[in-house]
């Protein structure tokens, strides 16, 4: 099954004289890992937004799941991304205010699908983030106290906690080291394989490219 | 659910600056409460300045000028009503006890009142408290005083010292009576009515000090000693007024019509409590003010809640981004921020009430020493549910503003984080 299916998807910003994003056709399958690269202010963060529902496309067909999303109304599409997709930002990816645990858990709060794949969500969430060796002594800590790296981690188990079919990654790596950036992809890709969940991630590095099996450039897909 | 523990917990994370938000709610809710508070207990107090008495009886005129000269000691009496009259009535079949009044002299600003022992005995204020002696006793002699508790402070008496009665009541008469001094026999404890700014006298000492007198002055070279005054004939002619107990409180409209159509003397009965009502609805406008600029200082400490829930917003975009990242939908922001606003006042209302029931409690002692007055404790009551929820609505109506800003930008934003 297509994870993501874009046919003639048209977006242009507001206020904008031309479209950001015009982009005749893209389709993801079910457990890929798809690395999008493309220059700063080319679109990227914009088509992740329309992916994950939050932005509306004015034209064309958005398949999300093989839900129409362009035909979804926003409390739908926001239950879409709920039940279906994990985000990793940049960075700042954890309320300070809550307990690491509590931000792995955020998720499954918002949706009860996630609730229910993720079983025993204490369980699970230990369960991911010992596999993103974030050891258990650092569970007792303010999330503020944790390292840029560290908090990646989280927001990858947080990503990933009640299996989401669609991992998006906006460039989630930039703040880190080169080391600690290899580090996170072998387990982010770990993780999301053992539980078959697809990966777009994007960033203007090319040096992340040669651990993607599939590598596209959106300047070479986005035809605006 | 997870909206108020988010809610909470963002809360949690920034208590030091929002603890003044709550403090200054619970400052501007403590103030109505207490405004609130102060208003029921001036009028409960008002309202009974004479309780246990059934009927005040003057010479015709208003009620309200009769209670004012007879029970405040304000103003004066335009008439007496004879002894003959009074004594009609005091033993009238459905009268258990009355007690004499007779005003017109003063001691050093205070008035002086004429009257006997069945005052202490029978005169009542607040939850019907009987009058009782802080030192000293009641009246032996005709030339014994027994002060009220502010007269005895304010002029530093104490039992055995000697007061001179000035005839008429300003502060400052120039016709004494300073050949006939009277002895502090008694000093009364506080009570928190006028019955503390007076100075009480036997009728005999009144009738004693004035023989000598005639149309309101001493008469040129006719002297009378005290001793030799004290054993004339000293029953008064007349009184200012008297006060009446009923043996049953139900016979208080008939008496009060028989007194009002007496055709022998012009007098007027009147039911404490009813010209007491009356009194206060005269003067208790004052409330309705107070009322109102307590409301005012409330908006104003729920603007103060509005800027600090402004002044966050900027701080807060990476969080509802992240919120919208795991699926929230706009809505749940913008409801994020109507919690905070309705956790703040209600944490605000609740402890300004705790305020008020703390003020209250250590004014208590202090107010019943130096005022005479029984303060009753503060407990919540139906009406300040009411508050709580104006409290909690008009905080809710301000935090539409942030709710609304938030509500936007994080349809803008997305999962763009913004710093
Ligand atoms: N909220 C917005 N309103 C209007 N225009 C926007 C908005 N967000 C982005 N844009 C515009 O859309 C274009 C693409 O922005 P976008 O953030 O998608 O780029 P990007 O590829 O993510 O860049 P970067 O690598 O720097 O993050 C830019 O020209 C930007 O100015
Ligand atoms: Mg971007």
């Amino acid at each position: 099954m297509n994870v993501i299916e874009l046919r003639e998807l048209r977006f242009r910003w507001p206020g904008q004289a031309r479209a950001v994003l015009a982009i005749p056709q893209l389709t993801l399958q079910a457990g890929e890992h798809v690395f999008l690269r493309g220059p700063s202010g080319s679109g990227k963060t914009t088509l992740l937004n329309l992916l994950a529902g939050i932005l509306k496309p004015q034209q064309g067909e958005l398949h999300l799941l093989g839900q129409p999303a362009h035909r979804l109304r926003a409390a739908a599409r926001d239950r879409l991304r709920a039940d279906h997709m994990g985000v990793i930002f940049q960075q700042f990816n954890l309320l300070p205010y809550l307990s690491l645990l509590d931000n792995v858990l955020l998720p499954c709060h918002f949706s009860a699908r996630r609730r229910q794949q993720a079983g025993n969500v204490q369980a699970s969430a230990r369960h991911l983030l010992a596999h993103l060796q974030l050891e258990p002594a650092l569970l007792q800590r303010s999330v503020t106290e944790l390292s840029v790296g560290q908090q990646q981690r989280v927001a990858v188990a947080r990503a990933l906690i009640g299996r989401p079919e669609l991992v998006i990654a906006d460039e989630p790596t930039s703040a880190l080291d080169a080391d600690s950036r290899d580090r996170f992809l072998e387990l982010l890709f770990h993780e999301a394989d053992a539980q078959h969940s697809t990966i777009l991630f994007v960033s203007h590095d090319a040096r992340i490219a040669r651990h993607f099996p599939r590598v596209l450039e959106l300047n070479e897909v986005n035809q605006a | 659910m997870i909206l108020l523990k988010l809610t909470w917990y963002s809360l949690w994370n920034r208590r030091a600056s929002l603890l003044l938000t709550v403090l200054s709610i619970a400052i501007s809710v403590a103030l109505l409460l207490g405004v609130e508070y102060i208003r029921k207990e001036a009028r409960h107090s008002f309202m009974n300045t004479l309780s246990g008495t059934d009927l005040v009886v003057g010479a015709r005129s208003g009620p309200i000028q009769l209670l004012l000269y007879s029970v405040f000691r304000i103003g004066n009496a335009t008439n007496n009503i004879s002894w003959d009259s009074y004594q009609h009535f005091a033993r009238h079949r459905l009268v258990d006890w009355t007690v004499p009044l007779s005003l017109g002299d003063s001691h050093r600003g205070y008035r002086v009142l004429g009257t006997n022992n069945d005052y202490f005995r029978h005169y009542r204020h607040g939850d019907r408290q009987a009058l009782a002696l802080a030192a000293g006793k009641e009246f032996t002699g005709i030339y014994d005083a027994v002060l009220g508790a502010e007269v005895a402070r304010k002029l530093g008496y104490q039992v055995g010292d000697a007061i001179v009665v000035a005839h008429g009541a300003g502060a400052t008469s120039f016709t004494e009576h300073g050949n006939k001094p009277f002895t502090v026999a008694g000093i009364l404890k506080p009570t928190g009515t006028p019955v503390d700014r007076t100075v009480h006298v036997p009728l005999e000492g009144i009738e004693a000090i004035h023989v000598d007198w005639k149309a309101g002055a001493p008469v040129p070279g006719f002297e009378v000693s005290a001793e030799r005054a004290a054993r004339m004939d000293l029953q008064p002619v007349a009184i200012t007024a008297f006060l009446v107990g009923l043996k049953t409180r139900s016979a208080a409209f008939r008496l009060q019509r028989e007194i009002n159509d007496y055709p022998r003397e012009a007098l007027l009965a009147t039911v404490p409590g009813i010209a007491l009502a009356e009194l206060w609805r005269a003067i208790g406008q004052f409330e309705v003010i107070l009322r109102i600029i307590t409301v005012f200082v409330l908006i104003a400490g729920l603007l103060g809640m509005l800027t600090t829930l402004l002044s966050t917003l900027n701080e807060r975009r990476r969080e509802m981004a992240i919120l919208r990242a795991v699926g929230a939908h706009p809505r749940q922001v913008f409801l994020l921020f109507v919690l905070e606003a309705l956790i703040l006042a209600v944490l605000g209302t609740l402890l300004g009430a705790v305020l008020v029931m703390l003020g209250v409690q250590l004014a208590q002692p202090w107010v019943a020493a130096e005022y005479g007055l029984h303060l009753r404790s503060w407990l919540p009551q139906a009406g300040d549910g009411l508050l709580l929820l104006l409290v909690a609505g008009l905080a809710v109506i301000f935090s539409i503003i942030p709710g609304m800003i938030a509500y936007r930008r994080s349809l803008q934003d997305g999962l763009t984080v913004r710093i």
